[in-house]
């Protein structure tokens, strides 16, 4: 926490859980992306399904899946600018996640290439979010740094590979996760890093053998 | 933490022979790795936005569940006439209060200072103070600092949630953050701020979070106004040379104690509280059939 999340955010009302967390949501899943998005899922849990539509959390996760930011104007007009850009999305009561945060949101998306992404992501308050999920592997990453996300088959070796590329690229790593749903089977990285990862180092992981699929989240606009 | 406490504060400032505001920002280019410039542009940045704000209410905008708005025009009509009861100044400040919780409620921009639901506190009583006393924006900035200053040590120690503290840890926390900067603005000292803190946090303990339809309206708005008034009393109290019997720290860590012992219905949860009196829960019920 720094002064400016005391003082601060900049950011269109009502709630910052509510609706300048969501936005970032949005945003995050949509950077996380790559790509314009074709149509979006979102499922609602706990308090965002209570009294999202009083908060403006709706209109708040489809501005970000636009790219809008928090301090948007444009926000409370989302659905709107979404039907013009050709963006369909359905909201959905959520179920099945076991012991949801009070305000999390489930997000289906599929970009205009066809590509897929699953995201679960919480709002902790203050405007300030955790991604927990990504296609269904956990996660634990806030957003605030450029984050690479790697899922690849649990064999030695793709640790060493997604590293020493960075090292090259002297890229510092400033928090790292692995996690797998069982041994031999999926798995997935996360590493959070103070640079940004130049584009043709992310291209060259996606060819490697036994990583299935390469995610980034980049900071510049 | 490195800034866990007041006293951790007023020692620095004692010992380096710096202001509040000082450490404040010094702490802030360690933490950020950027310049004094550069922190200080984005706290201009942050004065700017509330001062657009304000200058932006619209009177004729309604909140989504149309309970709110056009208060903050009543509110200037009336002290337009000269009858306010508590003078000009803080006729500015209750208006100025209202009109920002307006403006969060009807999906406006405004500053989180500390969240969206008491964003009215901070700037009603900086622009205020700044027009009536003729105050430059860098002053009012240093003023930011003594104020997000607070607010960590706030968030650190107690919290600044209303699902987790009740509506002490969001208007409470704001007040105590805008009397320590009034404090600073009217030539007080360090000390005096912190004790500012005390006074407004400590008149303010044990608010509760019981929105009605767990929206930010109601009561939320008029508390700024609450908030905003008894931030001018404490500081008032503080320049004064009264203390808090209490010390600031401890003031706080009692503020973390009440919100932890607080039944979780008055926590953000709509189920106690105003959001269940009979009144509350037909607007409640008219709403989820929208």
């Amino acid at each position: 926490m720094n002064i400016f999340d005391i003082v601060g955010p900049i950011m269109v009302g009502p709630s910052s859980s509510h609706t300048a967390g969501a936005v970032r949501i949005g945003y995050i899943s949509h950077k996380l992306m790559g790509e314009p998005i074709q149509s979006a899922d979102l499922f609602l849990y706990g308090s965002f399904l209570a009294t999202g539509k009083g908060h403006g959390t709706d209109r708040a996760l489809v501005a970000g899946l636009l790219g809008m930011k928090e301090d948007n104007l444009n926000i409370p007009n989302s659905f709107e600018i979404a039907e013009e850009k050709q963006l369909k999305f359905s909201f959905y009561n959520g179920k099945g996640l076991r012991n949801p945060h009070p305000n999390t949101v489930k997000i289906q998306l599929i970009g205009i290439s066809g590509r897929k992404l699953e995201v679960v992501a919480e709002s902790l308050g203050g405007g300030r979010i955790k991604i927990c999920q990504i296609d269904g592997l956990d996660t634990n990453f806030t957003g605030n740094y450029p984050t690479l996300i790697v899922h690849n088959l649990d064999q030695p070796g793709h640790v060493t590979e997604v590293t020493s590329m960075l090292g090259h690229k002297s890229v510092n790593i400033a928090a790292m996760q692995l996690y797998r749903d069982g041994r031999g089977g999926n798995a997935v990285m996360v590493i959070e890093c103070d640079q940004e990862i130049p584009l043709e180092s992310i291209k060259w992981l996606e060819h490697l053998e036994g990583i299935a699929k390469v995610t980034y989240l980049s900071l510049e606009d | 933490m490195e800034l866990g406490s007041l006293d951790v504060i007023l020692k620095k400032a004692e010992e380096q022979n710096k202001q509040f505001w000082e450490i404040i920002l010094e702490h802030d280019c360690r933490e950020r790795q950027t310049s004094r410039e550069d922190s200080f542009s984005t706290m201009l940045t942050m004065y700017e936005a509330m001062k657009n704000a304000d200058n932006s209410y619209d009177k004729n905008r309604r909140s989504s569940s149309l309970l709110v708005g056009g208060d903050g025009a009543k509110l200037h009509d009336y002290i337009a006439r000269g009858s306010c009861v508590s003078g000009t100044f803080m006729g500015e400040v209750m208006e100025r209060a209202i009109k920002m919780g307006e403006s969060n409620a009807c999906m406006r921009r405004i500053v989180a200072a500390p969240t969206a639901g008491s964003c009215g506190v901070l700037p009603a009583v900086l622009i205020t103070c700044q027009k009536h006393f003729q105050l430059s924006d860098q002053k009012i900035a240093e003023a930011l600092y003594v104020a997000s200053g607070i607010g960590m040590v706030i968030a650190g120690r107690a919290s600044i949630s209303g699902a987790e503290g009740g509506c002490q840890a969001e208007i409470g926390s704001a007040s105590a953050m805008a009397a320590g900067a009034v404090a600073y603005l009217k030539g007080g000292s360090s000390y005096m701020s912190a004790h500012a803190c005390a006074i407004a946090l400590k008149n303010l303990l044990g608010l509760t979070c019981d929105p009605v339809a767990g929206l930010v309206e109601i009561p939320c708005i008029k508390r700024n106004v609450i908030g905003a008034v008894n931030a001018i009393s404490s500081a008032d109290l503080a320049l004064a040379g009264i203390e808090s019997r209490i010390p600031p720290d401890e003031v706080i860590d009692a503020m973390g104690e009440i919100g932890r012992i607080m039944p979780k219905e008055l926590k953000e949860t709509g189920k106690g509280g105003l959001a269940v009196t009979p009144t509350g829960k037909k607007i409640t019920d008219k709403l989820h059939k929208l």
